[in-house]
């Protein structure tokens, strides 16, 4: 039974047993995990006096503790867990988007409605994002999750529709493709059935990679000030840091340490893309 | 190919056009009515109500209809004129984008140049040498994960604070006079030395991975393995491969070019560097709503400038566009 069952999913096979994908993972998980289970774990809230301001990681604030005197664990923690919302939802909605452009486009490639598609992706791509980002939030007096998210796909989206619509011009043409269309089946069924599940894997792969963009776009508007309104985020810990001049009085803890969490799950999931890349690419696999 | 110049220069004509029309209506969309605070504000300065009036007048024209209002807005972009700024009240903002953006330019194009090459150069050299690969893959991966205003942080903290090689805040020592003498330049030199390094760094792995990708991709395809059937050295298959490898890297470059301006604000955030980015996040702070549409404006301009000259690079390094162009194909 399990041998039929890893012959017939040989991919998820090469996949789950990628070194590459393993250890990503592991980090990847660890990180969430701090997200979501941290803040219990810390007896203090990120924004009362919970030491000695000025102090080094030791036993009693793992992270150190501040100028004011708030432990960076907990700020930490409590950061992520924002920022790490809002680089999903942010990412799942840009991939969203660039998946259901990039399909469109590609399956009328050559046509005007693919012009103008591809028109408005090139317009985005060329617009710095953080400079829209910032003039759109600099308006947004109120700026929650949810708002923060939909600014941040907003610009996260065109590389993707530009990547998925020329592997749906590849796959259009396919003689099985071409089999649906004259058995004259709705559009959406053949995007659906023909082309999108078999860029599953390619999909998913950009799914992640998007995310990370999108994290990173994420905490440089915090970091400027421009992130959700209410409560902490990574990027404002950063941003306090800088103000504060922790850098210059050699707080490494509170400098460096929350940003180094997430560059840190950030390159955790590009070991898994690449890994992925090698599992479900056969030429790849070889290496 | 006159055709694929005319088809892009449309789209970045429309990108600016869009990019003002957003100027133009985002102030009047948002809650909480930025322009009354504006007149609240201006109305305190010495002289501010005239100016403000003049102002309100050229930009705003509230009582007019709104096409009447986005046409005046449209001249006024065309006169290159602005408005004032607030913060630095009375200087037009034409004025303050000027000085800052030299700034911009200088640390901007030598940090993406050299880490296009040296990135190319680097992923090359890992994609044909497995034990490099190993070790240089992680940091890539690592470099292109980090933001850019983090790795601000961690040089500055290196390198600045705890070693003191360089300085880390602001373009010049308060001392100097900004001129054209050894000193300023060595001066200048030093303060730019980092924030350079900041992007360099984070754009050099982006680029790395992407051409040792695409050597490995180079190096399984049949051209390249029926050259190595022939006996070709191992260089020479490298150097095709490379070859081939650098047209998406070029492609990819124009992709960038936003990122890293983007990049660019938060980093001249971290070391108080005068660019536009530092000035362009003090006018959100200090809602200096003209100085910050400008500087918008002024930042699209620049990545639309940065696109075109690489557009017309790519069709010099593409031998199929270049080729076209002369009639040979």
């Amino acid at each position: 039974m399990a041998k039929d069952f890893w012959k017939k999913h040989e991919n998820l096979y090469y996949a789950i047993t990628n070194k590459k994908v393993i250890f990503g993972m592991v980090i990847f998980t660890l990180v969430v995990l701090l997200a979501i289970f941290g803040p219990m774990f810390s007896p203090y809230e990120y924004d009362e006096y919970a030491g000695d301001p000025y102090s080094p990681p030791s036993r009693q604030h793992l992270f150190g503790t501040n100028i004011m005197g708030n432990d960076v664990f907990t700020m930490t923690v409590y950061g992520l867990r924002t920022t790490l919302l809002v680089g999903f939802i942010a990412g799942t909605i840009a991939t969203i988007i660039g998946c259901i452009v990039g399909f469109l486009a590609g399956y009328y490639g050559g046509s005007w409605f693919d012009e103008i598609l591809m028109g408005l992706t090139n317009i985005f791509v060329v617009i710095p994002q953080l400079a829209l980002l910032i003039i759109l939030s600099a308006f947004l007096e109120v700026r929650g999750i949810l708002v923060m998210s939909i600014i941040v796909s907003i610009t996260a989206w065109p590389w993707l529709a530009r990547a998925v619509r020329a592997q749906t011009l590849s796959l259009r043409n396919q003689e099985y493709v071409n089999l649906s269309r004259i058995s004259s089946l709705k559009v959406s069924r053949i995007l659906r059935e023909d082309i999108a599940s078999n860029m599953f894997s390619y999909i998913f792969m950009s799914y992640i990679l998007q995310f990370n963009g999108t994290m990173l776009a994420t905490v440089q508007l915090e970091f400027l000030g421009l992130g959700p309104t209410k409560g902490i985020s990574l990027g404002l810990v950063m941003q306090n840091a800088v103000n504060w001049n922790a850098i210059q009085l050699g707080m490494w803890w509170w400098a460096i340490i929350p940003g180094l969490i997430l560059t840190i799950m950030i390159t955790a999931l590009y070991f898994v893309n690449t890994g992925l890349d090698a599992a479900f690419n056969p030429r790849l696999r070889e290496m | 190919m006159a055709r694929y110049l005319s088809k892009k220069i449309l789209i970045y004509a429309i990108t600016f056009f869009l990019a003002v029309t957003l100027n133009f209506i985002i102030p009047r969309l948002m809650p909480g009515d930025p322009i009354q605070s504006l007149v609240s504000r201006f109305a305190v300065m010495e002289g501010g109500t005239e100016i403000l009036e003049r102002q309100l007048i050229l930009l705003f024209n509230l009582d007019e209809p709104l096409i009447v209002q986005y046409f005046n807005y449209w001249k006024s972009i065309f006169t290159g004129d602005f408005g004032i700024s607030i913060m630095q009240f009375p200087s037009p903002v034409t004025e303050i984008i000027k000085k800052a953006i030299i700034y911009d330019i200088l640390l901007l194009v030598p940090a993406t140049i050299l880490s296009w090459i040296v990135g190319n150069k680097l992923g090359a050299f890992s994609g044909v040498n497995k034990k490099a690969d190993n070790v240089l893959m992680p940091i890539f991966y690592f470099l292109t994960s980090s933001p850019y205003f983090w790795l601000a942080g961690v040089v500055s903290f290196f390198l600045g604070v705890k070693l003191n090689f360089f300085p880390i805040s602001g373009a010049y020592s308060v001392s100097m006079v900004p001129g054209f003498n050894w000193p300023f330049i060595v001066d200048y030199l030093k303060h730019w030395f980092l924030p350079f390094l900041s992007i360099f760094l984070v754009e050099l792995g982006g680029w790395a991975i992407g051409m040792r990708n695409m050597i490995i991709y180079e190096r399984s395809s049949n051209y390249s393995r029926y050259m190595g059937a022939l006996g070709a050295s191992d260089k020479l298959i490298r150097s095709y491969g490379f070859r081939n490898g650098v047209l998406p890297q070029v492609t990819g470059l124009a992709l960038r070019i936003a990122g890293i301006i983007g990049g660019a604000i938060t980093v001249e955030t971290v070391f108080n560097y005068p660019g536009l980015g530092r000035i362009m996040l003090n006018s959100v702070l200090n809602q200096d709503y003209f100085l910050l549409q400008g500087i918008f404006l002024a930042i699209v301009i620049m990545a639309l400038v940065a696109n075109f000259l690489i557009d017309i690079i790519y069709m010099f390094i593409d031998p199929r566009v270049r080729l076209s162009f002369t009639g040979e194909v």
